[in-house]
């Protein structure tokens, strides 16, 4: 077994690659000690790979990866003080509830292994079904004893594959809070793998976006939002306009961008250094509809080609002459809804745009279908 | 807010992990050392045996007496085309039987699917031969079937059909097809069973909702979804059927011998060994042919 | 009308099913006769002495005990050997797989005659005289493939998760296997060596052909009676194992129905 000196967790080079692909390409990351950490990006992106490296069931094929500072890149899956809550949740189905809880604490010879599992039981509140079997329980409550199963052991890591993807929206929304509440109370690493962005953003402290075995992007949640650097990030992180712009000057207060002849401001420091073209992006709740043009806001007038009341807000679909649609959402506050066919100014706060260099590709990381299973 | 380190220590390159890579042929070495010790030698050693001439006081020597196969199929045509008949038609029964138990079982049964399934098995771990021998006490002469057969003029109508000789159910053709069918029949249920119950009822109900009548729902959706389960029941009951003896030594009579009876007493009784052994060797090239067509078709992983 | 229609298929299913143990039936009835003569054919009247002396005739309980004795062996060795080719098909990938599942499929296909015959004519080759030993032998043989079809099954539906997961919590190889994954396919193993036993209790071409005169086993015993005179015994002990094997069968069936609820 491993000394377990815990520390942070860091992945240094780790490559994972096979005959035809390369599932995770040269990764650096490092996930400090006691942080709710998430891996996002779509399926096939690389992080359920990355995170059964940590674990320790499938070999990097170069790299190394050190709790603290040890060296564990060479351990067994059995010797190392990381533990996984599965996607399938993996209880042992001949086993009752507070025996596969204690699994791990048997396996390392603990003593009080039946009080510890009860423990742990209670943590998550089913010290009630003990005695039951894995089959007799529903899908949220086999979700929990295996994270109490995991927990229990105390690891320098834990890991979490997809947990609450077979749950429903509700549960999930359930599960979200009680995981954050958990984390904090027993103070272990958290490291959540997941393609909810939602998820990710409301659970994480830190998320690192992935794509293709590449890391994308790393920082809290509100960074990642707000200021993404890349294409990539901005739509796959909510939903983004992009709209082609050019470099006209640079003001102290202010950059001038040309959009297709209309004048747009930004703040300099959001430019990305030393170019010319660029993706000026900016969120669809950040734009509001107006009357006309107004002192001081970004104006683009267009016509209303959609208009969806969700409830709590209204989606539209703007035309811009130049034919792209933008996506604006307006929070359901009293004002008059626009109707389809109506002409609009849309406005937005200059301080609330984003800046991407042009050679990106305007639609990555949009429109990727959140399957289950990667 | 993490910070992403750029350090790349000296890194090693690793091959892909070789863990157990002897794991699964030293699991088989034991088990697949003794099907070949003790099948695959035999048949290449039945195959020679054939070949050879001579008798049991003087020995054999291997002469390649490919003649000898000849003269089996001569003398024994009669004797294989019985046998294929007489499996070919108990399996065509079989089906024909088993196919409405395995569908009630595997659809409509419910909860008393597994007490239909040890009643299905059950039989089984009585022993062949008395069950077989049972067949005699119910189409026994003075027994209560024949008479009503008599009665009803079923044997009348049997006879006609040549499935018996006189006013007998016993020691007949029928009988041996009977009892051929009687104990093969769980072969061909089983099989259709496990496939039959992993049918989706709702096929079923989309076929009813598409206008297709209780006859095409089966002729169009059913049937064609059986089909690999029909074939694995059917390759389950012909062969041991083409090969048996038991039924047709207890129930049949002088016109009614299969093959393996011959065998059986070429082997046993007249020891003529090279004969016994072609005709054994002509009844499995028989049966690995309609297997490898089978294997044609459906590849190996279905068989095991 | 309509509802014969509606229950066609069940009545014909009873009716199948009928059929099917309609012999058996038979069987425990005459094992209650006493007939006049040497065969068990026609109901005489009813009787009890058979069951009361079920070792009367010579010869009959020496071959059940040896059947139950080739039966034991056999089936612990085929179960052993069956096992370790079923995990080496169920969970691994080697080359020579559709080369080994024809080798496997062959002996469940091939007729008892072509099996036994040309088990003899090895033993002939080779000079080994018939006898117990190679009765077993033949047991062994045509066991190991049902007992790998059996277990394989079980083996197959193995989460592969479970055992990453026991590896996660600290569990090596032996530990995984021992904890995890034999508990797991232990029913299939079982049902494996409940079926190795009865085929190899219930065989008569094969050990017929691979027997001596000294080496009697139980169906051997009822042939040789079907020739010379069946007494009532034979009734009674294929009553007894119809029964045993209901009993058997259906404790397997009800504890795992019980298991299945409760995990419901």
């Amino acid at each position: 077994m491993v000394d377990d000196t815990s520390g942070d967790l860091r992945l240094t080079g780790i490559t994972k690659s096979y005959e035809s692909f390369t599932a995770v390409d040269e990764l650096d990351l490092t996930i400090p000690q006691g942080s709710f950490f998430a891996l996002l990006g779509p399926s096939g992106c690389g992080k359920t790979t990355t995170l059964r490296m940590v674990a320790g069931l499938e070999e990097p094929t170069s790299g190394a990866i050190h709790i603290g500072n040890t060296d564990i890149t060479n351990t067994k899956a059995y010797q190392r003080n990381v533990n996984t809550v599965f996607q399938s949740y993996a209880l042992f189905p001949h086993l009752n509830i507070v025996d596969n809880v204690a699994f791990g604490l048997r396996r390392r010879g603990v003593k009080d292994h039946q009080a510890k599992a009860m423990e742990a039981l209670e943590l998550v509140e089913l010290d009630g079904s003990a005695r039951k079997k894995p089959g007799q329980l529903s899908g949220g409550m086999q979700q929990r004893v295996a994270l109490a199963r995991a927990i229990v052991n105390r690891p320098d890591v834990l890991l979490l594959d997809e947990p609450l993807g077979a749950l429903d929206l509700k549960l999930r929304r359930q599960m979200q809070i009680e995981l954050k509440r958990i984390q904090s109370e027993v103070g272990l690493t958290f490291v959540h793998v997941t393609h909810d962005q939602e998820e990710a953003m409301t659970m994480a402290d830190t998320i690192a976006v992935m794509d293709g075995g590449r890391l994308q992007q790393v920082g809290d949640p509100a960074t990642l939002y707000e200021n993404p650097s890349s294409t990539f990030v901005a739509n796959f992180l909510g939903q983004s306009n992009l709209l082609s712009a050019t470099v006209i000057r640079v003001d102290n207060g202010s950059a001038v961008l040309d959009v297709r002849g209309v004048k747009l401001l930004i703040p300099p420091g959001l430019l990305p250094v030393g170019e010319k073209k660029v993706w000026l992006g900016v969120r669809p709740e950040k734009l509001r509809l107006v009357d006309g043009p107004l002192e001081g806001l970004n104006t683009l007038p267009g016509v209303v080609t959609d208009a969806s009341f969700t409830g709590v807000a209204t989606h539209y679909l703007v035309k811009m002459p130049w034919g792209q649609e933008l996506t604006a959402v307006q929070q359901n506050d009293g004002m008059p809804r626009a109707l389809t066919g109506a002409t609009v100014t849309l406005a937005w706060d200059p301080h609330h745009g984003f800046a991407l260099d042009a050679s990106q590709d305007a639609h990555a990381g949009e429109d990727i279908e959140d399957i289950e299973a990667s | 807010m993490a910070a992403i380190t750029s350090v790349k220590p000296g890194t090693v390159i690793r091959p892909p992990a070789r863990k157990g890579r002897w794991t699964p042929y030293l699991l088989l070495l034991p088990g697949m050392l003794w099907l070949v010790v003790f099948f695959v030698v035999p048949t290449i050693s039945l195959a020679s045996q054939s070949l050879q001439t001579g008798s049991v006081d003087e020995g054999y020597v291997l002469t390649w007496n490919f003649q000898i196969y000849v003269d089996a199929v001569r003398q024994y045509l009669p004797h294989f085309t019985r046998s294929i008949g007489y499996a070919a038609s108990a399996t065509l029964l079989s089906l024909v039987l088993g196919y409405p138990l395995a569908y009630f079982m595997a659809q409509k049964a419910g909860r008393w699917k597994n007490v239909l399934l040890v009643l299905v098995i059950a039989p089984f771990f009585t022993n062949f031969l008395i069950r077989t021998l049972a067949w005699q006490i119910i189409l026994t002469d003075t027994g209560w079937v024949t008479t009503f057969a008599r009665w009803s003029h079923l044997t009348s109508a049997l006879q006609w059909v040549g499935l018996t000789n006189n006013d007998q159910l016993m020691s007949s053709k029928f009988a041996v097809i009977c009892g051929l069918t009687y104990n093969f029949l769980p072969f061909m249920v089983l099989p259709l069973y496990a496939n039959l119950e992993r049918l989706d009822h709702r096929l079923v109900e989309a076929a009813g909702d598409l206008y297709a009548s209780a006859f095409e729902t089966f002729r169009r959706v059913v049937w064609p979804l059986s089909l690999p389960g029909v074939v694995a029941g059917t390759l389950l009951t012909f062969i041991p059927a083409a090969g048996d003896f038991i039924n047709s030594r207890l129930l049949g009579n002088t016109q009614t011998v299969m093959v393996g009876q011959v065998i059986d007493g070429q082997f046993l009784r007249v020891l003529d060994y090279p004969i016994a052994a072609a005709l054994s060797f002509i009844l499995m090239m028989t049966i690995v042919i309609l297997v490898g067509l089978y294997v044609r078709r459906a590849g190996t992983e279905e068989l095991v | 009308m309509t509802w014969i229609r509606k229950h066609l298929i069940g009545m014909a299913a009873m009716l199948v099913l009928t059929y099917l143990l309609i012999p058996n039936l038979v069987v425990v009835i005459f094992s209650f006769n006493k007939p006049n003569g040497r065969y068990n054919y026609e109901w005489t009247r009813f009787s009890t002495d058979a069951w009361l002396n079920p070792c009367g005739p010579p010869g009959l309980c020496q071959s059940v005990g040896l059947s139950l004795q080739v039966g034991l062996i056999a089936s612990l060795v085929a179960t052993v050997l069956g096992t370790m080719v079923a995990f080496a098909l169920g969970r691994h990938r080697f080359r020579g797989r559709s080369a080994t599942n024809l080798l496997i499929f062959m002996p469940m296909a091939t007729p008892e005659v072509v099996m036994g015959s040309s088990l003899l004519t090895l033993f002939i080759a080779m000079g080994i005289p018939t006898g117990r030993t190679t009765i077993l032998i033949a047991h062994i043989l045509f066991c190991l493939s049902f007992v790998v079809v059996t277990v394989k099954a079980r083996v197959a539906s193995l989460d592969p998760r479970l055992e990453e997961a026991a590896a996660d919590l600290f569990a090596n190889a032996l530990q995984t296997f021992t904890r995890v994954t034999l508990p797991l396919v232990a029913p299939g193993i079982a049902a494996g060596a409940l079926l190795a036993f009865s085929l190899s209790f219930d065989d008569y071409i094969i050990t017929n052909f691979n027997a001596s005169p000294s080496s009697i086993t139980f169906p051997m015993y009822v042939w040789g009676a079907a020739q010379r005179g069946t007494p009532v015994q034979i009734n009674v002990i294929g009553t007894v194992m119809f029964l045993a094997a209901l009993v058997l069968v259906a404790t397997g069936q009800l504890v795992s129905n019980r298991r299945a609820r409760a995990a419901a």
